[in-house]
């Protein structure tokens, strides 16, 4: 079966919508079918500019926040207001407390770190088993890796390698995004695949991480998001008065 | 040793000649894997066309992942702005030239 691949973290200027467009428009032209751009938590403007640049393209325009809450609490109430209206919820884990908290909570997606400050990349052993019990997936932005260099690049792949083996060790998906806002950044899911092979995965797994694993998000929140849903496992088939 | 023949588009505002890129080639490969590295991936300059930005190179097939990441890893030629991106592998020139419509 044809893979289909996904960007989910394009970082369009969502004041620039031309800036956006070409973005859009190069990650189409590599061979991304759907792609997700992080929008601001309180403005839903942009959302309905953004779907229509992504169907003039022909590229399924995922919505999508990265949520970056100072403590747990914080978290709680950003994903209580958040998690109906979007499709992708991202986190940026600054400190532990926040990272646990999003690692066991069923409404995150992604957990995000920060790149490069390595001594707050939290995803260690303890983070992997809460992670393995949710539906959090680890998200790697591949963008850093073009415009880190020498020792920066070395340690940042350093600390992937070991996060990604431990992910594993716990089956925690993988998800390699972008995380780029330069047209010029953007790379083909199969380049992205083979940069992911500088810190561990390859051949499948690698390739799982720019299709598989992001379009099974999207089709689980969608399906959530939807007006059918009930539970999980449990949807709405028929509804009228001979039910 | 089986080979595999590498379809390369240069995306840049700029025009760049071929050594211009054999150098951006061979430092990105040196910079993520070494020199040890990059002599195992038996890569080699089949050719360059500047005016379609169009270029084939030959390398290991156990090591077209290295180089594939190596090409992506490639931000500017000559400091400025550019990317190489793999059209298409095939195992023959002439296969790959048929692919690629070249």
């Amino acid at each position: 079966m044809k893979r289909i691949y996904t960007d989910l973290h394009l970082c369009a200027n969502l004041n620039n919508l031309e800036q956006a467009s070409r973005l859009i428009d190069k990650a189409a032209q590599l061979g991304y079918s759907a792609v997700a751009i992080p929008m601001p938590k309180n403005v839903d403007v942009h959302t309905q500019n953004l779907r229509t640049i992504c169907k003039d393209l022909a590229v399924d325009f995922v919505t999508r926040v990265d949520l970056r809450p100072r403590n747990p609490d914080e978290l709680l109430r950003d994903l209580r207001k958040c998690r109906r209206r979007f499709e992708i919820i991202a986190v940026l884990c600054d400190s532990k407390p926040v990272a646990r908290q999003a690692a066991k909570d069923r409404r995150v997606d992604l957990l995000d770190f920060p790149q490069i400050d390595f001594r707050r990349r939290f995803f260690d052993l303890a983070e992997a088993e809460l992670a393995s019990q949710s539906l959090a997936c680890l998200e790697i932005d591949a963008g850093r890796l073009l415009t880190l260099e020498g020792a920066d690049r070395i340690r940042l792949l350093s600390s992937l390698r070991r996060e990604v083996a431990t992910a594993a060790d716990f089956h925690v998906p993988i998800i390699v995004s972008s995380g780029v806002s330069d047209p010029l950044l953007v790379r083909k899911p199969m380049e992205l695949a083979a940069l992911s092979t500088l810190f561990g995965p390859t051949g499948k797994l690698a390739l799982d991480a720019v299709s598989a694993n992001p379009s099974s998000i999207i089709t689980r929140n969608r399906e959530k998001l939807g007006s059918k849903f009930v539970a999980p496992g449990i949807r709405l088939v028929r509804e009228g008065k001979d039910c | 040793m089986r080979r595999r023949y590498l379809a390369l588009h240069v995306d840049s505002a700029e025009s760049f000649g071929s050594s211009e890129l054999m150098n951006a080639v061979w430092n990105a490969v040196m910079k993520l894997y070494g020199e040890y590295g990059a002599s195992q991936t038996g890569l080699r300059f089949i050719s360059y066309d500047p005016q379609e930005r169009f270029g084939i190179v030959r390398v290991g097939h156990r090591n077209v992942d290295m180089v594939r990441a190596s090409l992506a890893s490639i931000t500017n030629i000559e400091g400025r702005p550019a990317t190489v991106h793999v059209l298409r592998v095939s195992g023959t020139i002439k296969a790959l030239r048929k692919k690629t419509g070249l």
